[in-house]
């Protein structure tokens, strides 16, 4: 069956049609919903088509790292549950979860959307740790989209604790505060398929890919730039294909920042 | 003012301080489009298939190549076609501070994108229900890593015999003081802002692996890669006269006798 779809696919996109009737840059339909999870200090839930993710912001005072004793610490991590899909097994994180971690991390930290110094609280002692989790719920292709997403808005929406006298968080209640973020990062998915560029990959897309390249664009002094960058897949680019896939980068990531806006 | 500092580059002597360039010429001691010094050898190991080593100024790396042999665990193995699995690793003494030894999230990710960028040269088609084995070592780093691994690598799946279509090359180029350069090294690597290593195809024109880490506007980052394109030809070129030095006869009159 699988291999039909390839063979299919593959052959539809050589006249930029897709399985699924859209367009070669059109997206699916996507849903927004911040704040999901109450116990998170920050949390939202993004669905892209059949994709589904939940990421939740976690945060608390840690030490600081040796070399950046003044700046505040983030951690994103991911985890493909076997719920989401029959490929999908339990174990430590595999090579796809941790690229979708990594990925998401590099979008949001290159950007310099995060103000690490604000999220120093005593230099060399105390500092704010950002946690965010990705959960995935329903997997049908595109994941990196959908968790960047995801966690630009949690992010944007998490609040950080109050502290007591001893620099401690306060347990149990919400803060105000929200994070120092600006510039709302998001990461954006080109897939080659037959040699033609195809925008939000579903998973039967995936598996008939030659290559495939994120881009991870971000607003600074009113500008889009582009702040990270991860190639997937087997196959190569050319550069003429490098530059298509900037200036769609750029389209989509300002029409998904546009979407994002309404939530934060 | 800060007491200025002298570092040395082969016979070069510059002063050091803040500016990381200066008049075009960096804290090296390089110019803007200048890779670091290249040493590349084939064969360096015994027991491998293949072997490679190769250097990029500071940046060492060992590379061997085990296969196309049996797949094991045998569930790995595909009817249609080779499998390539590449373990990229770092020795806990690489690094200013040590690391821990053993896999990590970083190490995964570069296993994998190494993999990728050198698929599309082999010729996996040609051995079904086989594994080719490509472990990279770093064995001091100073940026680049996966780059030098990707060098090594191809020159020891080469070495080994695999059936290539092609090498591949592979350096950096990135943003340091606001100005495009190539091979970021050193404390341009900590300090500057923006750093993209590709990976290239060079009979295809193809770009096999592509990463940013860092801030940049679109036609700042095509000229990024252009540059780093241009790395990559003379990367090319030192590894195929390495491979040369190992295999190609002295003479012609030692092909008729």
């Amino acid at each position: 069956m699988i291999e039909l779809d390839t063979h299919l696919i593959r052959h539809m996109a050589l006249d930029e049609k897709r399985i699924d009737g859209r367009s070669p840059d059109e997206y699916r339909e996507i849903t927004i919903e911040p704040d999901f999870v109450t116990s998170a200090e920050g949390s939202c839930r993004v669905k892209i088509g059949n994709t589904e993710v939940l990421v939740g912001v976690k945060i608390d005072v840690a030490e600081p790292f040796a070399d950046t004793p003044n700046e505040g610490v983030l951690m994103v991590s991911s985890e493909f549950v076997p719920l989401a899909s029959s490929d999908f097994e339990s174990g430590p994180p595999g090579e796809e979860s941790i690229e979708v971690s990594r990925v998401v991390d590099r979008t949001i930290r290159e950007s310099k959307a995060i103000d690490f110094e604000k999220l120093c609280i005593v230099p060399g002692e105390k500092v704010w740790m950002v946690c965010v989790d990705i959960d995935v719920l329903d997997y049908d292709g595109n994941l990196i989209d959908a968790s960047s997403l995801a966690a630009t808005i949690a992010l944007m929406n998490a609040r950080l604790p109050d502290l007591n006298d001893e620099k401690k968080s306060i347990y149990g209640k919400k803060g105000k505060n929200k994070l120092p973020m600006s510039g709302m990062p998001l990461a954006t998915t080109f897939a080659k398929i037959s040699g033609k560029i195809f925008s939000d990959p579903i998973k039967i897309e995936e598996r008939s890919l030659d290559a495939v390249l994120t881009v991870g664009t971000a607003v600074k002094d009113g500008k889009t730039m582009l702040c990270a960058m991860q190639k997937g897949g087997t196959g190569g680019f050319s550069l003429e294909e490098i530059e298509q896939i900037f200036d769609m980068a750029i389209k989509k990531g300002d029409v998904l920042r546009k979407k994002a806006e309404k939530f934060v | 003012m800060k007491k200025r500092k002298k570092t040395y580059l082969k016979n070069r002597v510059i002063f050091v301080d803040e500016q990381l360039i200066k008049n075009g010429i960096r804290i090296d001691g390089r110019k803007l489009d200048e890779l670091r010094p290249i040493e590349a050898k084939v064969g360096v190991l015994k027991n491998a298939d293949g072997s490679a080593f190769f250097r990029l100024g500071n940046t060492m790396a060992v590379a061997g190549v085990f296969g196309p042999r049996k797949v094991y665990p045998k569930h790995e193995e595909q009817a249609e076609k080779a499998i390539l699995r590449t373990q990229y690793k770092m020795a806990p003494f690489a690094t200013e501070t040590r690391g821990r030894p053993g896999p990590n999230r970083r190490s995964t990710e570069i296993s994998m994108v190494t993999r990728n960028s050198l698929l599309p040269v082999i010729f996996v088609e040609e051995y079904p229900k086989t594994a080719i084995d490509v472990h990279i070592e770093v064995l001091q780093a100073d940026a680049s890593t996966r780059c030098v691994g990707i060098n090594a690598a191809a020159l020891a799946l080469a070495d080994a015999g695999v059936p290539m279509r092609d090498l591949v090359s592979s350096c950096s180029a990135g943003k340091v003081n606001d100005t495009v350069v190539l091979d970021v090294a050193g404390k341009e690597d900590t300090e500057g802002e923006l750093d993209l290593p590709i990976a290239y195809y060079p009979k295809r024109n193809q770009i096999t692996l592509l990463q940013m880490d860092g801030i940049a506007d679109s036609s700042e980052v095509k000229k990024i890669i252009q540059l780093a394109v241009k790395g990559c030809k003379q990367i090319y070129e030192k590894q195929k006269e390495a491979l040369r030095s190992k295999y190609a006869l002295e003479k012609m009159d030692d092909v008729i006798s």
